[in-house]
């Protein structure tokens, strides 16, 4: 999604951007305030903005289904911080290696694009046969969305190394651990990183989807037990959390990732 | 979607899969090392097959959950293409339009399609329409983004060749502007079309009467391992199906694409 360099009409000038998105910011809440307001739907439905934000302090402060909101957030992120390390020392190394030597390219490619196309959110079944309501359940489901990218990314970033220096690097009789730890994995960092950006983003959406169906806390459950007790308010108040962590996670890898090619000098 | 730089030989390929088959089945029937209650032997899997297509299993037959299960992402994934199409377009070709409703985006990006599902739940039951809408969020924002980026990404010499020979608003449209876009915006689609069968997985998986998801949901409860294997078999096989659909469809939209 690149929008660099080409461009269809001229740049707005500063305050009109900055006017029309103060008024579509506006427009939006506005928008959404009438329609609540206006009794068109029930209260029950459609809070407020107000209500909403309203709700969204209650829950930091007094415990909902037994925890407050931060508690749910911290356990959901302890859940994903394990299955999204996982993914990541399992998965880099992996593609790596599978940059690096054909013939585990050659067996475990086709069994990596036969189970891709299982969704994340099918393994819930099977994690709740194996750990139950366990932490392994989520985990599972976690690292099933958050691998692929981590491998084909550390791959591709593998594959593209300039042939020189891999040839260097032969010539000067590296052996195959130095080579991928040495030569393949530093000039793969870009690749990798990006990998990190769309595996987090992943993570964190199954890390959703698992609690909604096999989770005794968490933000997802939060959002569950708001839905049972259709108490929209609540449900919003935990759809904002996981936007603003979600969103949270993913600065924080752009930010590295920026980091990282600074350095590099791109 | 692993790039194919250098041969890798098919036979090393069926010989996994070949090798794969042959510890499931002696893992699981021979030795009993994996239990029947953890994970089914390729037979109980072939039986459970069998039984879902011919006989029926979670009050339908396989094919008539495959039928739901499409049906629902085809009508959620079609309107977020009729709706998101246009308005990235438009986002893409007018900057006052994008800055009024690039907030609004901001605010709905972040949150992921699976956590519209307890919402579409409140407002609209566990029937359908809550599917419908929870995959209609799914590809709606990802339509919208590539459109807006496939517009950014028209050559300006192309648009201003066309301005030059006068060409009129509807067919700048028509002839500049959705080819040029064409492009991102299937990229986009094929991408999304993984994430609307996820979060219709999840759907159903959380309530509702038929479908691939409410197929694994009753396994899940009956502890029929084997039709949860047939049911994650069946939904890897249609979110690959629909996928190359899109991919095929991409080629026929786009026949000026195969020259270059």
């Amino acid at each position: 999604m690149t929008t660099a360099g080409v461009r269809v009409a001229d740049t707005l000038p500063l305050h009109r951007w900055l006017s029309l998105t103060v008024a579509g910011f506006v427009a939006f809440f506005a928008g959404w305030w009438l329609i609540a307001a206006s009794g068109a739907v029930p209260a029950q439905f459609l809070p407020t903005p107000l209500d909403v934000v309203s709700r969204l302090v209650a829950l930091t402060q007094a415990p909902f289904v037994g925890f407050t909101l931060q508690q749910h957030l911290l356990s959901s992120f302890g859940r994903f911080a394990m299955g999204f390390g996982l993914a990541v020392a399992i998965g880099v190394p992996l593609g790596l290696l599978m940059g690096w030597f054909r013939s585990l390219d050659a067996i475990v490619t086709p069994l990596f694009d036969a189970l891709r196309f299982v969704a994340p959110i099918a393994w819930v079944p099977f994690a709740a046969l194996w750990f139950g309501t366990g932490i392994g359940g989520p985990v599972l489901i976690i690292f099933s969305g958050a691998f692929p990218p981590c491998v084909i990314n550390a791959y591709r970033g593998a594959k593209f190394v300039e042939p020189r220096f891999i040839e260097a690097a032969q010539t000067l009789g590296a052996s195959h651990w130095r080579m991928i730890t040495e030569v393949l994995l530093p000039a793969s960092v870009p690749s990798i990183v990006a990998g990190l950006r769309i595996s987090a983003g992943l993570g964190w959406q199954s890390l959703v989807g698992a609690e909604l169906i096999v989770a005794s806390s968490g933000i997802g459950y939060l959002l569950v037990k708001g839905q049972a007790n259709i108490s929209t308010s609540t449900v919003m108040s935990g759809m904002i959390a996981i936007g603003i962590v979600g969103f949270a996670i993913d600065a924080l890898l752009r930010m590295v990732e920026r980091r990282i090619n600074r350095r590099r000098g791109r | 979607m692993l790039h194919n730089t250098g041969r890798r030989p098919i036979w090393v390929g069926v010989a996994t899969f070949v090798v794969l088959f042959v510890a499931w089945y002696v893992l699981t029937s021979l030795t009993h090392a994996i239990g029947p209650g953890r994970f089914p032997s390729p037979a109980e899997s072939w039986d459970a097959l069998r039984q879902i297509a011919l006989t029926g299993y979670a009050d339908a037959k396989l094919h008539e959950h495959v039928l739901h299960s499409v049906k629902l992402v085809l009508l959620g994934f079609v309107a977020a293409i009729a709706i998101g199409v246009p308005l990235g377009l438009a986002m893409g070709w007018n900057r006052s339009f994008e800055a009024f409703a690039n907030p609004a985006f901001l605010l709905i990006r972040p949150i992921p399609p699976l956590a519209w599902i307890p919402l579409a739940i409140v407002w609209l039951g566990l029937g359908d329409a809550a599917k419908v809408l929870i995959i209609w969020f799914a590809a709606f924002v990802p339509a919208v983004i590539n459109s807006y980026s496939g517009v950014r990404a028209i050559e300006p010499h192309l648009l201003e060749a066309a301005r030059m020979l006068g060409v009129r608003r509807r067919m700048l449209v028509r002839e500049v502007l959705i080819p040029g876009a064409l492009p991102m915006i299937f990229t986009g689609l094929r991408l999304s079309m993984q994430a609307c069968w996820t979060t219709l997985v999840a759907g159903e998986l959380i309530g509702a009467i038929a479908g691939l998801g409410h197929v694994l949901y009753q396994a899940s409860l009956d502890l029929f391992p084997a039709m949860i294997v047939v049911g994650m078999a069946a939904v890897a096989i249609m979110g690959a199906t629909m996928t190359a659909l899109i991919g095929w469809i991409e080629k026929r939209a786009m026949p000026w694409r195969r020259l270059a």
